[in-house]
């Protein structure tokens, strides 16, 4: 099934089901399933051989909503379900839907588990900051002290910062977008997909009714120039309206933001996403500030090669039937046998 | 002079010795020989939990247990005649169930007063004549062994482990048994170190020619080969059969066996079995967690392989969510629960059948699941097959209720021919089916059989039958989301009716009532069928009548359960719980059965179920 004669040639109509979306109206869900519908076609791949598995949550109603086959799982682990659909079928295109309370709490193991297997999934994780489905409680992601409904004088938890996370969990491919930059949203989407093994995308998601402009700071016309830090690889990191600001390593082996016109040009951190050091990457998950997220990178943080889980999986079967099939009848008789006439 | 050999039907022996004496391994020697020999027999295995509790304490002891007999057996034994004790820990823990004038073989040379002391003897009971009741056979062993051993190039540590082979070729050649199985499987496993292969072959040999020279044994025993149906056998265990019967089910059903499991005691072994056979299209995965084992199953199941689950109780407690979804998302799965002491960590390595309630009713929402209930060590090979038989046929999860017992109890197995197996072959969806109002031809994800109400299984790669699935409750026929009252009440009760009518497949609870004339039934279920058995002999050898049934499918029930509940003016349902399938026959049928309970973490001793069937028929 791997190999389609035909070319395909879809439409982002196509990926489009006829069931109703019952998303608050103004969510940002709506501008990430606009995305991934326009962008699915590009994969060029039928739409009979894309998967969506998502666990629970707002955004975990994705798959209703496309025209792929889909499982909408149970909290927190839609990635151990696309783990078993991707490893016994290296044919499909196996996409993970999941939010910040599904992913990071419920089924943070199984995150990240998944990250360093390397399975071949790409995992789109809608952050918000907050737990939409059940009304409004704070959310691993949501920032020390916020008044939610489960605390009334202030969360006392200490946030994820997703992408940290999953470097630290040996992820292969770590990237960054918002809801609101649909062309970013799709190069990144695009780079997940070319990916071999996990790829992670958190996507910074408006929750316009329990968390409405959590990212406001990253998204407003007069601020977000100067709080994004728009990655590309290969380029030295810079940003603001006219790249007046930039990124340099600290005293202590990390990052640290700098004026572009104090430093001298080589002084400035090169985008190196295939780095076989995760150093450089970690560093930049830590240059935002976690409660805030003032200076926040986006974009593909880190992409390098390893084999992927399913791959090596195969391969082993490959190998161990390289002498043929198993005989069944040779094998439940086993070595030692007798016989009573 | 050869020595007088005595012929004897049935003989029990217990090897017992710390955990680090190889008494497990020695058993299964044992226990190979003997099924080569052509003996009907059974085994118990008892170990501790601990890898290595400390030496020489009762904690630590190990031991196995095997009965055979030239005719056919159904259980370990209750008592042994045979008992080896390598050191006092050993003899401390398991002389309670030597009956007096029964064989014991002590190995004198671990009777030091620190091991004595570390269980409480303040004098060897080898010594103080505590003893006298019993046939005792003092023997130095590890002396012996040493001494057998000088011409190797070893520590005294070294040649003091081949003991267990001394031991072994002691008891080979009173029982005369063979050894060229043994030293064959010495041969496999100590192939790339010749000084330690040659150190346990020759005690293996020292042990034989002691029994044959020393004359503090004076006879052999003979116990001739069973006569067992005409055929090819082999012995197996419990959790080997039931990896054999999942390769088959893959192969029957023309599915991809997907294992995702986590590793958790008794059910590990079937997770080594199957990793070992990738060439029959067999994946294994090791998840990071129960929850993430059913999964990765559940996973595989839906891309069209046959998902399989193996855990143990406190496991299902944690894949009890994802067994919900297999229920709601109707897609086929094989949960295997090998159970163990519970409640929580409980026993691990003791057997127990406190988990019948749960996995019946675990779940939330109603949650029907048919079970399957092995009743024997080779019958688990048998249960996987139509496990996976109901699995497909049906699109549900279902549970092979197995336990510790059957897990590592071995027995001798007639080989089936894999011809004769039946023919379970999977047909994906592959088109519409169903024309909607306007004549067209379309595809629906829950449009099911008329016959047995399963809904189609479209694997996604299946073009024109993309659909969605989940957990929220599905609108009937079309799959949609639906939380329509009428439509939730019409989806929960198909649910149930589809596993409900799984009864008309499977064969009708049979009776075995010799006389035809018993008031008394005693009615079992999973690992108790051996000791039941065994009782309902010994019942009618004692010339009492009693009838005898096992029900091997406890979700749904035969057809005929409740008639045969009925025929009955006593119902005796001995379980290792304190009453699960008691309430559940009661609540179903409304039938009084009396429920006889152990939880002891080792099977029914049959004397005992003996006594207490007897005490029922009496007072009928």
């Amino acid at each position: 099934m791997s190999d389609t004669a035909v070319p395909v040639e879809l439409k982002a109509k196509d990926f489009k089901s006829d069931q109703e979306i019952r998303w608050c109206p103004g969510c940002g869900d709506y501008a990430v399933l606009a995305a991934v519908q326009a962008f699915l076609p590009e994969l060029g791949i039928p739409r009979e051989n894309i998967c969506f598995i998502s666990g629970i949550g707002c955004s975990s109603r994705f798959p209703y909503y496309l025209t792929t086959y889909g499982m909408h799982s149970i909290h927190g682990r839609a990635p151990a379900i696309a783990t078993g659909l991707a490893t016994s079928r290296e044919d499909l295109s196996v996409w993970v839907v999941t939010g910040d309370g599904d992913a990071l709490s419920i089924g943070g193991n199984h995150l990240i588990h998944a990250l360093r297997r390397n399975v071949n999934l790409k995992i789109l994780l809608f952050n918000n900051r907050i737990y939409g489905l059940t009304k409004g409680q704070y959310s691993p992601t949501s920032e020390v002290g916020k008044i939610t409904k489960s605390t009334p004088m202030g969360s006392l938890d200490y946030p994820f910062n997703p992408l940290s996370v999953a470097l630290g969990a040996e992820a292969t491919f770590v990237a960054r977008t918002i809801d609101s930059d649909r062309k970013h949203l799709t190069s990144v989407l695009r780079a997940a997909a070319a990916h071999e093994g996990s790829a992670l995308v958190e996507i910074y998601q408006n929750c316009n009714i329990f968390n409405d402009n959590a990212f406001a700071l990253l998204k407003e016309p007069e601020s977000r120039e100067d709080e994004l830090i728009r990655l590309v690889d290969g380029e030295p990191i810079v940003f603001g309206a006219q790249g007046e600001h930039c990124v340099v390593r600290n005293a202590h082996g990390g990052l640290r933001i700098a004026e572009t016109a104090d430093v001298a040009a080589d002084q400035i951190v090169v985008h190196d996403v295939g780095s076989p050091d995760t150093a450089t990457a970690f560093a930049l998950t830590r240059l935002s500030d976690p409660e805030t997220l003032h200076h926040t990178p986006i974009g593909v943080l880190r992409s390098v090669e390893r084999p992927s889980y399913d791959r090596l999986m195969s391969e082993q079967m490959t190998q161990a039937a390289a002498n043929g099939p198993g005989d069944l009848q040779s094998l439940i008789s086993g070595a030692d046998t007798w016989t009573i006439e | 002079m050869p020595k007088e050999t005595v012929q004897l039907d049935r003989v029990i022996i217990r090897f017992a010795g710390d955990s680090g004496d190889g008494m497990q391994l020695t058993g299964d020697q044992f226990t190979s020989s003997t099924a080569s020999f052509g003996n009907d027999l059974s085994t118990l295995p008892n170990f501790p939990a601990e890898i290595r509790a400390p030496a020489g304490t009762l904690p630590g002891v190990s031991a196995f247990q095997l009965h055979f007999a030239d005719h056919d057996i159904l259980t370990p034994g209750d008592s042994p005649n045979v008992l080896v004790a390598m050191n006092p820990a050993a003899l401390k823990a398991n002389l309670e169930d030597l009956p007096r004038g029964g064989d014991l073989i002590v190995n004198t040379d671990e009777f030091s007063k620190r091991n004595l002391a570390k269980v409480g003897y303040a004098q060897s009971p080898v010594d103080d004549g505590s003893l006298e009741a019993y046939n005792v056979h003092p023997l130095a062993l590890t002396s012996l062994t040493v001494e057998a051993l000088k011409d190797f190039d070893l520590s005294r540590k070294e040649a003091e482990r081949a003991k267990n082979m001394f031991a072994l070729g002691l008891l080979s050649w009173l029982y005369g048994r063979p050894t060229e199985g043994t030293e064959r499987f010495l041969k496999e496993k100590f192939g790339r170190k010749p000084e330690i292969l040659g150190a346990n072959l020759a005690a293996l040999t020292a042990g034989w020619n002691y029994g044959e020279t020393t004359e503090d044994f004076s006879v052999r025993y003979e116990v001739k080969p069973a006569k067992l149906d005409s055929g090819i056998y082999r012995n197996i265990s419990g959790n080997l059969a039931l990896s054999y019967g999942l390769v088959a089910a893959g192969q029957l059903t023309k599915l991809d066996v997907y294992l995702g499991s986590y590793p958790i005691t008794p059910a590990s072994d079937i997770l080594h079995e199957l990793s070992k056979h990738k060439n029959f299209g067999v994946r294994t995965f090791q998840a990071e967690d129960e929850i993430a084992g059913i999964g990765a199953a559940l996973g595989a199941s839906y891309g069209g392989s046959l998902g399989v689950t193996t855990t143990s109780g406190p496991g299902v407690a944690l894949k009890s969510e994802t067994i919900g979804l297999a229920v709601a998302t109707e897609i086929p799965l094989i949960i295997i629960d090998v159970q163990r002491g519970g409640p929580s960590t409980g026993l691990p390595t003791k057997t127990e059948q406190s988990d019948l309630l749960q996995v019946m009713f675990g779940r939330n929402g109603e949650a029907p699941v048919p079970i399957i209930a092995p009743q024997t060590p080779s019958d688990c090979f048998h249960a996987a097959i139509e496990a996976a038989r109901i699995a497909t046929v049906y699109r549900t999860p279902v549970f092979i209720l197995s336990d510790g017992y059957l897990a590592n109890g071995q027995e001798p197995w007639q080989i089936p021919l894999v011809d004769e197996l039946p023919d379970l072959t999977v047909k994906f969806a592959d088109g519409p089916n169903w024309t909607n109002e306007a004549g067209e031809e379309e595809f629906m994800p829950f449009v099911r059989d008329p016959e047995t109400l399963a809904r189609p299984w479209a694997i996604p790669g299946t073009p024109g039958l993309e659909h969605r699935v989940g957990g929220i409750e599905k609108a009937d026929i079309t799959g949609h989301i639906s939380y329509e009252p009428a439509n939730h009440e019409k989806m929960v009760r198909l649910r149930q009716a589809k596993i409900d009518g799984i009864a008309s497949t499977i064969p009708d609870l049979e009776v075995d009532d010799p006389s035809g004339d018993a008031d008394v039934l005693v009615l079992g279920w999973g690992s108790t069928y051996g000791p039941i058995g065994a009782a309902a002999r010994q019942i009618r050898e004692n010339g009492g009548k009693v009838a005898q049934a096992h029900l091997r499918h406890l979700n749904p029930f035969p057809q005929n359960t409740e008639q045969v509940l009925k025929s009955y003016r006593k119902v005796i349902v001995p379980e290792m719980n304190l009453g699960q399938l008691a309430l559940l026959l009661r609540g179903r049928y409304l039938v009084d059965v009396l429920s006889y309970n152990q939880v002891r973490g080792m099977p029914f001793k049959s004397d005992e179920l003996v006594n207490v069937i007897e005490d029922v028929i009496a007072n009928v």
